[in-house]
Formats: structure tokens, sequence, C-alpha cells
């Protein structure tokens, strides 16, 4: 009987059909794929990213970002997932029907870092063709990152599609990455993938060609070459990569040292609470943050050009009251004056311990200081690059001040000669006041950029006060410009000797050789001809 | 003038330790003796509250205040109050042999809390020995020591070290290895322990890299660097960090300025807890690890009536816990029960009665004393949230004995700590022979 089986085919169907309707939640292996994210298991996590990122449907791209971010919510009750927006509106993830709201019991999706990695590989076959540069480039960078056969695809639709250069250069790279580590690929593909990474030729290249495991001779012969090449060329980079560094740590020295290249250098003054103005400085940038982040939110990026200014008051109203009150009854007997700021330092350290706690305090970085960029095969960080830009400009207004002001004459005049100066109507006492807290100021500033690298506690200066001195000694006492070559060549010299010998003894060739150089010139590099020296 | 004054500065580093002492002994607190009447027992209390460790160890003073006030609540132990005695030891290894000696005759505690670094634990050693007194150490450390008269309630390197370890090689499918420390006894022990268990699993010489850095290092851009470019061998590598206190928030600022991620590189820390997280913006640590046997967001029953009392304690409802307060929340009850035991502080008696005794600790397990003085303790993987905290993604299956000797290392692997039936800290088990530190 033919009707009467269509009919029942038909109504066959149709059932089905109702049964398919009244649950859409069973549907198909992509709403199976999203609810695993409400089991809380890793491995069931992993298993939903692959799912979803392959099922092609266009909730996909939404779901996995929200899982980076954190916004992909899951019941474990009811074994809903919700997708949650950055404006806080909600959809249900398997359905993508919004929602009213996510119940409580729902909590973020959790995330290890292998899931990270399956997340960004998910996401960067997914954005390859989105329409921001920025986006597709990453994706690009992604694919290259996890190289996994089933982007290639992907990469290749990219590639025709792709109109802007870079974003180009870098899918093509992706794609050699993966050709590299497909069984399947041809030989050809295989040295046209080396000779693409070869051009790259960074860490990242070198990294993928040592780990290409087993390959026909040819291609092994092309990668060790590329390899051998490559390494070369970073060879090259890494000294540059040093002598950066070593300006860089030469910056934090001689920012460090260069109040102290006032207080000792040129009112001789042996001052070891040097280093707890520094700290100072640093307290005050953490307070400044403080109130910016409780009140005027909007004004954090500029907290370090606030603190600057204020660092370098509260420091040097310390400065000039330690001057007062202590110092000037000490000039003449540096024994004494040592002892004195030696205690002084730790009754300001125990000081700020009681006042802000033993703890460390958090200093954020504004967006200008986070991250870095590439130079060539090295990588710059942007706080290294402004603490160094910074440190040149404190050394040039320093510098300026001592030569063409007012101030700067008296100070000078003090320092050569007391009684000549005093004579012809210097204040001497006021000037060494302002000389101290000129110095001490000078610390404070060093302090709001030191809180950037550096702890923010209560021992931040111990830490930087032996080599302030002895940037300052092996500088030449006396002499702002020695403080400046001292401090560079010690950071140069210790960052050329630390891959070598290791940190350790890194730090203590430096000090040896120091020692052995105070021998032979007791006066440091640049010693200062004339009276002074008698002074 | 001012060439002398050179020679002044160079003089001047050479008594700096003097100085630092007599500073430390001027500032020191002086102990905060209440009512000296018979009728409480005194605790002492031997942590730093200035210099360098006064930014770890100052919490552990308010822990150990904080029990003594729960506890009297509960009406002290043995019908009598308890009272504690603080004294400050400033950051100075031999002060803190003078204090332990203050304490124990001048005072005349019962016990003694305190020490962070193993150069203060080895510092007060034969003053507890010569005077039978009890000290809880309560931080975790090198292992390879077993003493009668101190009690560790910190883990040893197989009860954090080890697991960790384990967990990236198995989860992480981690073959290269970093092992990079602070240069002292600690992280060189901890890494001789690592680098011998590492090869014992058929890692290479070559594929791990051991670096050492001075205390409170600052300028990390050639080492990460170097991490880097070690990571970029073609294999998975982890850096397994025993750096210790201040150097880890330029560490790991370093490490997220150069983008070292913790999905390409990650991070397992030995040392960084929530206290020390708490002076850094995490967010670009998110996923780096640790290595505890407790942190603040497990919950158990326990751990949340523990943070919501410690908080209104310190009246800041902000204020976090870590690993080493737990490790004293379960000293502190182990001693307790072990003197309501034996109904006495006398030394020898509660020495004797101590192992055995089982403690409930905050993750919601029971910690037992052990002959070797070690106590029980499971492992938590936790990897670093944005808000500072952890979350916890492996833990061991059950708790872990702590071993007071490695097993790894070829001079310890045969010893073993048993102060209940050998009554020795260092018992040759090969050749059945007491090595010297017997009682």
């Amino acid at each position: 009987m033919p009707a009467s089986l269509s009919a029942r085919l038909c109504s066959l169907a149709l059932s089905l059909l109702l049964i398919a309707f009244a649950l859409p939640a069973f549907a198909g292996p992509f709403e199976d794929g999203v609810a695993k994210f409400a089991n809380d298991d890793f491995s069931d996590t992993e298993e939903a990213i692959s799912v979803v990122a392959g099922s092609g449907n266009k909730l996909a791209f939404p779901i996995i970002s929200a899982l980076q971010d954190g916004r992909l919510m899951a019941d474990p009750d009811s074994k809903k997932v919700y997708v949650t927006g950055a404006d806080g509106k909600s959809i249900d993830a398997a359905t993508g029907e919004a929602v009213a709201s996510v119940p409580d019991s729902a909590s973020a999706v959790r995330l290890n870092n292998r899931l990270r990695r399956s997340v960004d590989a998910a996401l960067g076959s997914l954005t390859l063709q989105s329409p921001d540069v920025g986006t597709r480039l990453q994706a690009a960078q992604s694919v290259f990152k996890s190289h996994e056969e089933t982007a290639l695809e992907a990469v290749d639709a990219a590639i025709a599609k792709e109109t802007n250069r870079s974003v180009k250069a870098a899918l093509g790279e992706a794609r050699a990455a993966i050709l590299l580590f497909k069984a399947d690929a041809s030989e050809l593909e295989k040295l046209e993938a080396v000779a693409t990474l070869k051009a790259r030729g960074d860490q990242e290249a070198m990294a993928l060609l040592t780990g290409m495991g087993d390959q026909p001779a040819s291609v092994t012969k092309a990668a060790a070459s590329a390899i051998g090449s490559i390494q070369s060329s970073l060879a090259i980079w890494s000294s540059v990569q040093n002598a950066w560094y070593g300006l860089s740590l030469g910056s934090v020295l001689l920012l460090a040292a260069i109040g102290l290249a006032i207080t000792f250098g040129v009112m001789g003054v042996i001052n070891m609470a040097h280093g707890e103005m520094v700290m100072i400085g640093a307290y005050t940038t953490f307070v400044v943050q403080e109130v910016i982040r409780t009140r005027y939110p909007a004004l954090f990026d500029y907290s370090l050009l606030i603190a600057v200014p204020l660092a370098f008051v509260v420091a040097g109203a310390i400065g000039v009251l330690i001057e007062r009150s202590i110092i000037r009854f000490l000039y003449g007997r540096p024994l004494e004056t040592l002892l004195a700021t030696w205690g002084l330092s730790l009754v300001l350290q125990q000081a700020v311990r009681t006042m802000f706690g033993p703890t460390n305090r958090e200093v954020g970085n504004p967006s200008w200081m986070s991250g870095a960029f590439e130079l060539g095969q090295i990588t710059i960080t942007y706080n290294r690059l402004w603490i160094l830009v910074f440190t040149l400009a404190v050394f040039a207004i320093l510098l300026a001040m001592l030569r063409y002001t007012a101030l700067g004459l008296e100070m000078r005049a003090v320092t050569q000669n007391r009684r000549m100066a005093a004579s012809m109507g210097i204040a001497t006492s006021r000037v060494d006041a302002l000389t101290f807290g000129l110095g001490s100021g000078i610390a404070g500033i060093a302090g709001v950029a030191l809180s950037q690298i550096d702890n923010v506690s209560p021992n931040l200066g111990q830490s930087y006060i032996i080599d302030s001195f002895m940037v300052v000694v092996f500088g030449g006492v006396g002499n702002l410009w020695g403080t400046l070559v001292g401090a560079f060549t010690l950071g140069i010299a210790n960052k050329f000797l630390e891959p070598v010998a290791g940190a350790v003894l890194g730090k203590i060739a430096i000090l040896v050789l120091i020692i052995l150089f105070i021998q032979k010139r007791p006066r440091g590099l640049f010693a200062l001809k004339g009276r002074a020296v008698e002074a | 003038m001012l060439s002398k004054s050179i020679h002044d500065i160079a003089a001047s580093f050479s008594r700096r330790g003097v100085l630092a002492a007599t500073a430390g002994l001027m500032l020191g607190l002086a102990p905060l003796t209440g009512a000296t009447a018979a009728d409480t027992i005194k605790v002492g209390v031997l942590h730093s509250l200035s210099g360098t460790m006064a930014i770890s160890e100052t919490t552990l003073k308010d822990t150990i205040l904080f029990l003594i006030d729960e506890q009297n609540k509960k009406g002290g132990v043995n019908g009598k109050k308890l009272e504690a005695v603080v004294v400050d030891p400033a950051s100075n290894w031999p002060l803190f042999a003078e204090k332990a000696r203050e304490l124990i005759t001048k005072e005349k505690v019962s016990v003694v809390f305190g020490c962070w670094t193993s150069v203060s634990r080895k510092s007060v050693l034969p003053v507890f020995k010569e005077l039978n007194s009890i000290l809880f150490y309560p931080v975790q450390y090198e292992g390879e020591e077993s003493e009668r008269n101190v009690f560790y309630t910190g883990a040893a390197p197989n009860q954090q070290a080890i697991p960790a370890v384990d967990y990236l090689m198995k989860e992480e499918k981690v073959k290269r290895w970093v092992l990079a420390g602070t240069d002292y006894v600690y992280p060189r022990t901890t890494n001789k322990i690592l680098e011998a268990y590492l090869k014992s699993k058929g890692v290479a010489q070559e594929d791990i890299m051991i670096n050492y850095t001075p205390f409170g290092h600052s300028d990390w851009q050639t080492i990460v660097a170097d991490i880097k470019k070690f990571g970029s061998a073609g294999k998975k590598t982890a850096v397994v960090s025993t750096i210790n206190g201040d150097a880890n928030v330029p560490f790991y600022k370093e490490l997220g300025n150069q983008g070292i991620k913790a999905k390409d590189i990650p991070v397992v820390a030995f040392s960084v807890g929530e206290e020390e997280l708490a002076g850094i913006d995490t967010k670009p640590l998110v996923g780096h690890l640790a290595a505890w046997n407790y942190f603040q967001s497990i919950k158990s029953p326990e751990n949340e009536k523990f943070i919501k009392a410690w908080q209104a304690y310190t009246k800041n409802p902000k204020r976090v816990t870590n690993d080493p307060m737990e490790a004293h929340v379960i000293g502190f009850d182990m001693w307790v029960k072990a003197v309501e035991k034996v109904k006495s502080t006398d030394p020898d008696k509660v020495i004797d009665a101590l192992p055995g005794i089982e403690a409930k600790n905050l993750t919601g397990g029971v910690s037992k004393m052990l002959p070797n003085h070690h106590i029980t303790k499971p492992v938590f993987i936790g990897e670093i949230k944005g808000n500072g905290q952890f979350d916890v993604v492996w833990k061991t299956p059950g708790l872990v004995a702590g071993d007071a000797w490695s097993k790894e290392l070829d001079g310890s692997k045969d010893l073993i700590g048993d102060w209940v039936g050998k009554k020795c800290g260092n018992f040759n088990t090969k050749t059945n022979k007491c090595l010297g530190s017997g009682s």
C-alpha cells in the first residue's frame, strides 16, 4: 500500500520536525558543544572550544571571545551558557536569544594556560577576515604560533582576499608555519616555508625550525642553514640588546645618583639617608595615584606628571628640614654626618613602615608606560625608554640650573670658597639649606620614576644607596658630568658582564673593578681641579 | 677632605652590620609584657617587625596575636590564659638568636612561633637546643633538617616543588626548564633537588637552565631576555621560580612588559602568595602559577570562617591571608592540643606528645604531626587571577607527608627523621645508625 506508506512517512517527517522545533537545544553538535562549557572541567571546555570554533555558527566568534575575556557565564545547575556583552546585555550562547538576566548561580567559565592557547588558536582562525587590520594581524600571528593544520583553509582564503601588505606577510608566515608541520605537504612547499621563516629571522621562527621534527633530507638541510643564518644575525642583535640594557640600567643608576651628586658631590655631605628621599618620592607617587584612583580616575595617565613636582616639593622640604635640624651642626665632621644620616635613614624607613604598612604598595603603570615595541630583533619596553628620556631631561635641567641661575651661581660659589662667598654677601647657610633641599628634591623625582620599575616598600631606598655612592665616587666627586659618564659606564659594563658571568658574579666583578680603579685614581673619572679639592 | 670621605664610606660599609644591629636594638620593640602573674602561659613571637623581612613577617606576628586572642575567648589552655610576648629581631640574623634567648630565659615562654628565612632558623637552632624549648617554623623551606626542638609546619620540597614540577610535566607538557632563584640556601637546595628529580625523569642537561640573582635584584632585563631565548628552542618551556621577596615585583613587571605570557612560558613560583601580589597589578600576570598548601580562594567552611574572623580582628575587610599564616594556624592548634593532652607546658612532655596530634587545616582536611616533626599537607597549584587572588587548577588527591630528608639527593635519600621510635633526626636506614642529631 504505497499511499498509506507515504502518508506514514509524511507524518513521521512532520513529527520529527516538531521534535526538532520543540527541543532546539539538542538539535546539533554546536549546542552540545556549548553545553559542555557548563561542566567546569578543563577537558570538556577544550572539547567545547574545538566544536564551537569548527561549527561555522555565527555565534562562534562572540562565544570564544567572551570566553577569552571571562564574559562567558555558565550555570552548573541548568547547564545553560550565557554570553555577557561589554554593555551588560546577555544572550543565550546556544540560541543567540537575548535573556533578561544571567542567574546568580552562573559563574565565568574557567581557563588554564592550555585552554588559553586553544582559545587563541580558535580566535585566530575566526578573525582572519575581520574588517579591522589590527585584529587581522593579531589573528595571523596567533595562527603562526599555533600552526594547526585545520587553519590552513582559512589562511588560504584570507591570503586571497588580503590587501594590506604587512597582514599579507604575516599570513604568509602563518601558512609557512602550518606547511612546515603538515605531514603530507610537498617537499617544495616545505622548502618555500623554510625560506619564508628564514626571512622572518626571529626567535620564534628559529623555535619552529628547531622543533619541526622529521623532514625530508633537503628540508632538514635548508632548515639547518636557515637556523645558522638566523643565529648569526641574532648574535649581533644580542650585543645591541646588551648595549640598550646597559643604557637603561645606566639611566636608573644616574637617576638614583644624581641627587647624591649634589648633596655628596657638591656639598661633601655623606648622606646615607639619600635612598630614603628616593623612597619618599615613590610614596608620594603612591599617594597621588590613590587620590586619583578614588576621585579622578580619568586623570590616571597623568598621575606621574602630577607626582613629579609634588615629589620634588615633599622630598625637598624634608631635605631642607634635615639640613636645618641636623646636618648644619655637623659640617666638616664626615664620620658623625655618616652616623647621623644612617640613623636618620632607619627612622624614616620605620616612620613610613608605620604610616603605610610594611607591605609593598601598588603603583600602577600609566598606559603609555606599559608594554614594549620591537626594534629589529630587540624588545624595547616603554617604561625603560621613558625613564632614560626622563633621566636625561632631569640631568639637563639640573646642569642648566647650576650654570645659568643665580641660585646655581651661589651654590658653586659657596662650595668653591665658602668664606670668600660669605664676604661677597651670599647668605651661605641659606644656600646650604637650599642646595641640600635641591639634592633631596631630585632624589624624590627619581623615586617617581623608580616606582615604575621597583617595589614601593620602605626598603626601596636601601637598594639604591650603595649603587649611588658607587656611581658618584667612580665618576668623580663634585662633577655632574662625571656622574653621567660613571652611571652609563657602570650600567653598560654590568650588562655585558651579566650574560657571561651571571648576575651575582657580574655585580662582584663590577665592585672589584671599581675598587681597583679607585686605587689608581682616587678622585674618580673626572677629578675636579683647583681649589675645590682642598675645600 | 673629599678623598678622605671616600675612605670613610668604604669603612662604613664594613661597619654597617654592627650599626644595623645597634640601630635595630634601639628601634626594637620592648617586649609587650603585661601582668606577669603566674596564671598565664607565655607564648613567644619571634618575627621581624622592621628591616627587609618585615614585609612578610609582620603578618605572622598579627596571626599569632589573633590566634591567642581567639583561644583566650575560649577560656585559654588548661584553665590558664595565654599571653603573647612579642620581640623584634629586625631582620638581623644574629639578633634572632639573642632575642630567642631573651624569650626563653628572661620571659620564660613555653613555646615560640617564629622565623621566616632559613638563615634565621639556623641562627636560633643552637639556642633552642641548649635551652630545650620549642619552635614552630611556618614557612616552606629547603628540607634536609629535622631537629627535636623544632616543628616544621611549612612545606618541605616534596610538598611543594616536586608536585609543581609534576603538574607542569603532565598538564603543560613542559620539556625545558628554567630554575631561577635568589642566591641563598633555600633556592640552591631546592634547585639541587629539582635538578636531580628532572634528570631522573629523563630531562637532558641542556634542557635545564639554572640562574641565580642577588637579593633585591631589580634589573631583570637580561635575565628575562635570556629566558625568552631559552624558550625558543622549539620545546615547551617553563620557569620554576624560587625568587624571594622584593625581587619578585620587578621580575613580574619585566615579564609583563617584554610580553612573556603565561600561555607561552608559564612561571611557577614557590615564594609568591597573596601578600606579595598585593603590590602588583596582576592583569598582565594572569595564568602564571604558584604552588602552595593553602590559597585564600579555596572554598571550605573552615577557611571562610577564618578569613571572616581575621578580617574582623584586623578591622580591614581587604586583608588577605596566605600559606604561612595557615601553617601557624595548624601549628598553634597542634600545640594547644598537645599541651591539653599532657596537661603541662613542660617542653619534654609537649615535644613527645606532638607527633601524632591532628589538627584541621583550612582547606577541608586534617593535618597530622609526623615523627620527623613535619606535617601532612595537601598541595595546590593556583593560577594568578586579575584580582590578585589564585584560582586552584590542580591539587594532589590526598595529603602529602613532609619528607625531612629529600629522596632525590644522594646524600640524604637513606636518611629519615624519627623522634618517636629512633629518637633521632638523621637516622640512616641503610646502616641503621643515628648520624649524631639524637636526643
